[in-house]
């Protein structure tokens, strides 16, 4: 059973690697890539029914045990995200394939893109602080050459602001992990989380020291998941490559930083939830206002999209914030919303990498037909594509968060449990920012689909409407599928839901992921934790 | 730089350079050195051509193209590791196979750390060189 955790990690790394060896057949890279994301769904799916059936996984690379060697844990949240990544990757290779240019395909895109999934992959499935830094770096390499790859003037200027920002939070997380080094003597998730207990009850006079690095960790992770107010590397820099990598991108690069949010404030800092927990609670607020106004002010597709983000992320960060009630009740209805509102963090990343990257493909398909991403030059998809226009439909309002789609479910479990635990100003936030959203998806269907064909637009010169017609179906059909998804995904919402609750669960009691790790007998640190329980 | 000093240098530091790079690589096993201190060193010695002759030089002198030697580096890295997983030990779990060498009482330990060693070498030799000759080309 070790492989399948070591396998989300391996499958991208060895495909890159062959990959690299076709350097000079990027149609063999392509097949290549494809068959390896959808090896990589299977593995995601093997991991999630293994950790679902069997509980929390864990692997030491190479046998040394933990807090010295390596570790790889798996719980449901982590195995959901590997296979919604997958899922997605999957859709976007195959879209890939008609979207990315032959002289992008031939500087080695597809390689990218697994060394992208390799990143992330690591990131969701890794023990130990320092290499959750290193699978952000290889996961930052990665982007950094996708966001660049074909020179344009716009991706320069977008790559720019997005590696300054993205540089800037690394040597915080670096910074920050040093400190932590130094203050524990251990960067073992597991260990870390025993540790901190121990400081709380051996050493109060240290703890003013973990809130602050609790909020190094904010900063670093803020910026990678676009946190108001660290966000402006997002909109600056999502629009300017092609749609495709805009869409792994949107998917999967905030996400993690998400993730890793979620991790480090349910596993590690919960010694001060009073105080950390509600200026998560407070930015998310924030950010979802913010980034739904900035997107009412954008005038073209992918950056309306893109300003979105900021607001959609302000939502994962609410349920997470919500943890901060638990410094003031600890009643069983309390307990039950705050698991409630983790599950619609959970539910929200998932349906958010879905939705988000679906709307930038059929941004993809609408500049390819129209020319162009201004809203003003486009126009009269409805009656020219009405399949892409339903596509488009169901996604957006997906998004918006109407009910059935999966946006509805997401927002209804977060808004429940802030009205249970009593939170109505965020819940009332949330609310108004749904209704904003609906505005901005409106914008775009009310220019781009239900207007009639602009004059001077391409659509009416044959010529290039035989360019852009051909291949188009390997754009569509990923679109179309994703669809599916999102729509299934609000039929299936009380099963999902339940897994949810599960990983919330999980998450809220970090005891079966402690266990679940193998220490090494002689560990210095070890001891310390079972000094604090006796 | 066409310095006739050079150019002559080169043709007898070459081959100790690129033999010492080799010696650190195995050495690194077990003391200091390894694959990472090699590649940079055999690099220098590629490099000393490109500077010496031409980056073309350099790169008819390597044969192999940079992008391929850095994805085999690469991948006899990984698969290194995979031997361990085969095994059904964890990932990068080192495995060797002993041969008995006539005239000598240890045996020769193949291990595949060496393997693991040697795509390090080949990774930090071909990416040194990537970033060297797009600096000389400029």
């Amino acid at each position: 059973m070790n492989w399948l955790i070591i396998s989300p990690i391996l499958l991208p790394l060895v495909l890159a690697c062959i990959m690299l060896l076709l350097w000079r057949h990027p149609v063999w890279q392509r097949w290549t890539a494809l068959g390896g994301m959808v090896a990589l769904v299977g593995c995601g799916a093997g991991l999630f029914g293994v950790v679902y059936v069997h509980g929390v996984q864990s692997e030491q690379l190479a046998g040394y045990g933990a807090p010295f060697g390596i570790t790889f844990v798996a719980d449901l949240f982590s195995s959901i995200m590997v296979l919604a990544s997958a899922i997605l990757g999957t859709a976007v290779t195959v879209y890939s394939m008609t979207n990315i240019e032959n002289r992008r395909e031939s500087f080695g895109y597809y390689p990218l893109l697994h060394l992208l999934l390799l990143g992330v992959c690591g990131a969701f499935l890794t023990g130990d602080v320092f290499n959750l830094f290193v699978f952000f770096e290889i996961m930052l390499m990665a982007s950094f050459v996708l966001l660049t790859l074909g020179g344009e003037r716009g991706q320069m200027e977008g790559a720019i602001k997005y590696v300054t920002l993205n540089l800037i939070s690394s040597a915080i997380f670096l910074a920050a992990v040093g400190i932590l080094y130094g203050m524990t003597g251990t960067l073992n998730m597991a260990d870390l989380s025993n540790q901190v207990v121990w400081i709380a009850e051996n050493r109060p006079e240290e703890l003013p020291l973990l809130t602050i690095l609790a909020m190094m960790f904010l900063i670093a992770f803020g910026v990678k998941a676009a946190m108001f107010p660290l966000f402006f590397w997002l909109p600056a820099s999502y629009h300017t490559p092609p749609p495709a990598v805009s869409a792994i991108f949107a998917a999967l690069l905030t996400k993690v930083g998400v993730y890793s949010m979620a991790r480090f404030f349910t596993l590690i800092f919960t010694h001060d939830v009073g105080t950390t927990h509600m200026i998560i609670l407070v930015l998310a607020g924030f950010g979802m206002i913010c980034g739904v106004l900035g997107a009412a002010a954008q005038n073209e597709f992918r950056r309306i999209l893109a300003f979105h983000s900021v607001s959609q992320i302000g939502y994962m960060l609410m349920g997470i914030g919500l943890i901060v009630m638990l410094a003031h009740r600890d009643d069983e209805i309390a307990h039950h919303a705050v698991q409630m509102g983790l599950a619609g963090t959970i539910i929200f990343v998932v349906h958010h990498l879905f939705v988000k990257p679906n709307l930038f493909l059929v941004s993809g398909v609408v500049e390819r037909i129209g020319g162009t991403g201004e809203l003003k030059k486009l126009g009269g998809f409805y009656k020219t594509e009405p399949l892409l226009a339903i596509m488009f439909l169901i996604s957006a309002l997906s998004l918006a968060g109407i009910p059935p789609l999966s946006g509805f479910w997401a927002k209804y479990i977060l808004v429940l449990a802030g009205l249970q635990l009593e939170q109505y100003f965020i819940v009332f936030i949330a609310l108004l920012t749904g209704l904003l959203t609906l505005y901005s998806m409106v914008k775009i269907w009310a220019a781009a689909f239900w207007t009639d064909v602009p004059d001077d637009s391409p659509v009416h010169n044959a010529a290039h409407m035989a360019h852009a017609k051909h291949g188009i179906r390997r754009m569509i059909y990923p679109i179309a599928v994703i669809a599916v998804i999102i729509v299934l995904f609000g039929v299936f919402a009380g099963p999902i839901f339940d897994v949810a609750m599960e990983a919330a669960a999980q998450m809220l009691d970090p005891s079966a992921y402690i266990e679940a790790v193998q220490f090494e007998e002689f560990s210095p640190t070890l001891g310390r934790g079972e000094e604090a329980d006796s | 730089m066409s310095s006739l000093i050079l150019r002559t240098a080169i043709r007898y530091l070459f081959p100790i350079i690129v033999l010492f790079s080799i010696f650190l690589l195995l050495r690194g096993h077990d003391e200091p050195g390894g694959g990472f201190i090699g590649g940079l060193l055999g690099a220098t010695a590629f490099a000393l051509f490109a500077i010496g002759y031409s980056v073309e030089t350099s790169r008819r002198m390597l044969r192999f193209e940079l992008h391929q030697l850095m994805g085999f580096g690469l991948l006899m890295a990984t698969l290194s590791g995979v031997v361990g997983l085969i095994l059904g030990e964890p990932f990068l779990s080192s495995a060797w196979i002993e041969i008995p060498i006539p005239g000598r009482p240890e045996p020769f330990k193949l291990a595949t750390y060496l393997f693991f060693d040697i795509g390090v070498y080949l990774v930090v030799l071909s990416i040194t060189l990537m970033i060297v000759y797009a600096l000389a080309e400029e």
